[in-house]
């Protein structure tokens, strides 16, 4: 044993939360040069595992020992952790929009002569950073002008400049594309042959089988198992079986007996111009749901399916709408959310934090917001009702918490979609549009989420489900549209549907 | 007890508040040998937050929505002069003329609103410009004499008067001691109320000796208002304004759909957005109730004055923020409640007036007013970590 070549050993790691054991003597240990990635349900441990080891927890802060290049390390800090070469990149960017990509990459730790930044030398430093990572884009442009994909690239760009080491990613994949996920992977192989170790931290377990060297399983807050995966191929079901501790024989769950009705919405010839981008982001589009099914749409990041979606509901970003928009047959001006929950439509988005929910206020609060009229005895809010009506929707779609009185910030991604979900079955729609309802969510809630979608399509409920995550597409839709650059290039029924043909379509 | 100390450290914001005002009120007693909380002095300094008051409810709003309005000073000293020369100059009766004011200010929220929320300006240079206009506003209308004295005997009455006393008891106002034993009564009722229902759906209520301690000091605190206030001539018509006021909107923040549309904007507007709140309408709404309260404000402090001055509202909007600050709001919004912020303009206002019992001069006054706005803030950032922490 001893001859393997590990470049950092966690040794025996705990970490407790005022009530909650977080880690409870994790051992984790990583070989030199390797892609590692680490799996694990919500509130496992992986992210916290990792805040250690990047100095976020400081050093007495927790328990055991963290040893890097067979010395123990004592991070106060993360200037510490990273002076000793480990870097972590967060779901969340950390890049400015306004600045360059070239200022962006060396944010931080500015190439100086003298007092002064040398933009000279921090063009040319750039431009070679880019090449690095394969991206063919000028270093004089702004972050905010480049696709999610490019950032995640430009934010590895950034650690490789500090001379990393050992370069944690935690979910780099949430927000890609599968074409931009294949880049990534690309670059990191290459990282991987210039000699820089990489801790992955994902949730999609195919992306996990296809690059990851060793597997390591967290669950509950303790290391359940380490799979070296250069010996055999591993299979999903093996790791999701150490994740949660039990098997789960189908990720989707099944629906028996479908009925679906006649057409209840329908777009026909809908286009939508962007003022803000100055073009047409939507072209053409023929669209329809029947009562009761759930219609998947699939294409790549930038393929306009957000944009379609909130063009319907309400038109926030107020683009220039030609066609017409029909809700059981009767044609409709959705002009606001407002109307558009009206007309019993209602949209989860695909940025829960973002724009989906109020994460200071509690569940009760984002549970009711959607639809207070419901809730209305004269002026005021009948608070009693509130509570109950809270709790039913709580139960319905099982958020594990404490109260309805807890704070949605304090929920983990899992169950804050879960929020996101009853408060938008709180306004008792007839159309539910779910733009990419699984991200960055663990494996259980995942299927809790697939169940409750299944129970309302039972109900009668019509589903729109925007996903990038064809497997999710195939095993959810009953139809499935693919869209690519503001069009529908496909429409499949579900059982000749194959991710190649999707894939064929929406790089169409 | 662990229980206790546990659900006090997480809780100490709310208390904080009372507990720094009960500092303060003791230290000035001291500084002033007793004058501070002689019954003239409270009478006194109740008519003096009075305007603050209302202001910073309306600031509170305004706060929690992510936005700020730094006219409210000068607004309300120009519209106390326009009240004051309607009444001098052209004779219309005060409750017409008060009227006309409060439809003025509403007129005013509605532009402002329309230019932050519509047009996109940001409040902060949309209230600056007021607050620069309305300066000169204030000063073109009492150029002609300076000071435009009031002479109306009801519209004075609204800052100086008090309500009918309906006799005394032991020396002690009648209607002032009804109407404390009635509060203190209603406030028991309601505490109780409220601390069931919450036991009853199994949300968190707090330690049983805390919850009487909470109502012991309250009424404690009330029977030593109501006694001193009785002492005098008992409740004046500013604490009367000032409690309605701050009842309408706690229950408008507290029970209504606009309430809650006004806490998830400043959450999150885009997430309010796409809840079917008109982000819009909420903020023209919440500023013309700003520039209404604005108006009354303005109108309480002529009364008091009896006067309308070229000075009048000077750097109330300051005391106003300060106090909306000091009472619990959040400067990144989407948090803040209306009886905080009284307490927070209370807190301003003791401030103020024992340093001036005690014969500070304003350079002094102004530095330790900055540095309590400072520290107030400090302790919120401190105690909200530790409890996102717990």
């Amino acid at each position: 044993m001893g001859n393997i070549d590990y470049i950092l050993e966690m040794d025996n790691i705990g970490k407790e939360f005022p009530g909650v054991k977080a880690l409870d003597g994790v051992n984790f240990k990583v070989k030199r040069g390797e892609i590692h990635c680490l799996v694990g349900e919500n509130g496992a441990g992986k992210s916290t595992l990792m805040k250690i080891l990047s100095g976020v927890y400081p050093a007495g802060t927790f328990s055991g020992k963290i040893i890097l290049n067979s010395s123990e390390q004592h991070f106060n800090n993360v200037s510490d952790s990273e002076r000793a070469g480990i870097a972590i990149i967060y779901q969340e960017l950390a890049l400015i929009p306004e600045l360059t990509i070239y200022e962006n990459v060396f944010f931080g730790h500015e190439l100086k002569k003298g007092q002064f930044i040398d933009w000279n030398e921090t063009i040319v430093q750039a431009k070679e950073m880019l090449k690095r990572i394969r991206v063919n884009i000028n270093p004089e442009t702004k972050i905010k002008d480049v696709g999610v994909g490019v950032q995640q690239l430009v934010e590895i760009g950034k650690s490789l400049s500090k001379k990393v080491k050992i370069l944690i990613l935690d979910e780099p994949t949430a927000a890609l594309s599968e074409v931009d996920c294949d880049n990534l992977f690309q670059i990191l192989r290459d990282l991987k042959e210039q000699g820089v170790t990489c801790i992955m931290i994902s949730h999609k377990l195919r992306e996990v089988i296809s690059i990851a060297d060793t597997i390591t399983v967290l669950r509950d807050g303790k290391t359940i198992i380490s799979i070296d995966a250069t010996e055999r191929k591993v299979g999903e079901g093996e790791i999701i079986k150490h994740m949660v501790g039990r098997e789960i024989e189908d990720i989707y769950p099944k629906r028996k007996d479908i009925k679906v009705g006649d057409v209840c919405f329908e777009l026909k010839n809908w286009t939508a111009f962007d003022p803000s981008k100055g073009r047409k982001i939507l072209h053409n589009i023929d669209f329809y749901v029947r009562q009761g099914e759930i219609v998947g749409i699939a294409g790549l990041m930038g393929a306009g399916r957000t944009e379609m979606a909130l063009s319907i509901f309400g038109n926030t970003k107020h683009y220039d709408i030609q066609g017409a928009l029909y809700v059981n047959g009767a044609k409709k001006f959705l002009n606001s959310p407002k109307k558009a929950i009206e007309e019993k439509i209602a949209y989860v988005t695909e940025d829960r934090k973002g724009n989906g929910l109020v994460l200071i206020q509690d569940i009760k609060f984002n549970t009711t917001l959607a639809n207070l009229k419901r809730l209305l005895k004269g002026f005021f809010i009948n608070q009693h009702e509130e509570v109950n009506l809270a709790k039913k929707f709580f139960k319905e779609v099982g958020i594990k918490a404490h109260s309805i009185e807890q704070s949605v910030g304090t929920l983990s991604g899992g169950n804050q979609q879960k929020v996101s979900l009853a408060k938008w079955l709180f306004s008792a729609p007839k159309l539910l549009i779910l733009d990419e309802p699984t991200r960055g969510i663990d494996v259980g809630a995942k299927f809790e989420i697939y169940t409750v979608m299944n129970e309302l399509v039972k109900r009668g409920v019509s589903i729109i489900m925007i996903s990038s995550e064809l497997p999710e597409i195939l095993g959810m839709s009953d139809r499935i549209f693919v869209m690519a650059d503001g069009t529908i290039t496909g429409i499949l029924d579900a059982k000749d549907a194959t991710e190649e043909k999707i894939m064929e379509m929406a790089t169409a | 007890m662990n229980k206790s100390s546990k659900f006090f450290r997480r809780n100490i914001r709310d208390y904080g508040m009372f507990i720094a005002l009960a500092v303060i009120f003791i230290l000035f007693t001291s500084l002033t040998g007793g004058t501070f909380i002689s019954p003239n002095n409270i009478s006194n300094l109740i008519n003096q937050t009075g305007y603050i008051a209302v202001l910073a409810a309306g600031m509170t709003l305004v706060i929690i929505i992510r936005h700020i309005d730094l006219s409210v000073g000068f607004l309300s000293g120009f519209l106390g002069a326009v009240v004051a020369i309607l009444m001098t100059n052209y004779n219309i009766p005060a409750i017409p003329a008060i009227i006309i004011i409060l439809a003025f200010g509403g007129v005013i929220g509605l532009i402002f609103g329309f230019l932050v929320a519509k047009v996109g300006i940001p409040s902060f240079v949309v209230t600056l410009a007021g607050m620069i206009s309305f300066h000169g506003l204030l000063l073109f209308a009492t150029q002609a004499g300076g000071t435009i004295n009031i002479t109306d005997h009801f519209f004075n009455e609204i800052g100086n008067g008090f309500i009918p006393s309906f006799g005394r008891i032991a020396g002690l106002t009648t209607s002032t001691l009804m109407i404390g034993l009635i509060g203190i009564l209603l406030f028991i009722y309601f505490q109780i109320k409220e601390r069931n229902i919450k036991k009853q759906y199994n949300f968190e209520v707090s330690p049983i000796a805390f919850f009487f301690a909470k109502l012991v000091f309250v009424s404690a605190m009330i029977t030593a208002l109501i006694l001193v206030l009785a002492v005098n001539s008992g409740i004046s018509w500013t604490l009367v304004i000032v409690v309605a006021v701050i009842f309408v909107f706690s229950t408008v923040l507290n029970k209504t759909a606009l309430g809650r549309h006004i806490y998830g904007i400043g959450g999150n507007p885009e997430a309010a957005e796409l809840s079917g709140i008109s982000v819009v309408k909420v903020t023209i709404y919440v500023f013309v109730i700003m520039e209404v309260l604005t108006a009354l404000a303005g109108i309480l402090f002529a009364s008091r004055m009896q006067s309308a001055s070229p000075t009048g509202g000077t750097g109330f909007e300051l005391l106003a923020i300060a106090g909306a600050f000091i009472g619990g709001c959040s400067a990144s919004g989407g948090v803040g409640t209306v009886t905080g912020s009284l307490i927070g303009a209370l807190v301003m206002a003791s401030l103020t007036n024992g340093m001036d019992l005690m014969g500070l001069g304003s350079s002094v006054q102004y530095m330790i007013q900055g540095l309590i706005l400072v520290l107030a803030v400090v302790f919120d950032i401190m105690t909200r970590k530790s409890r996102l922490n717990s």
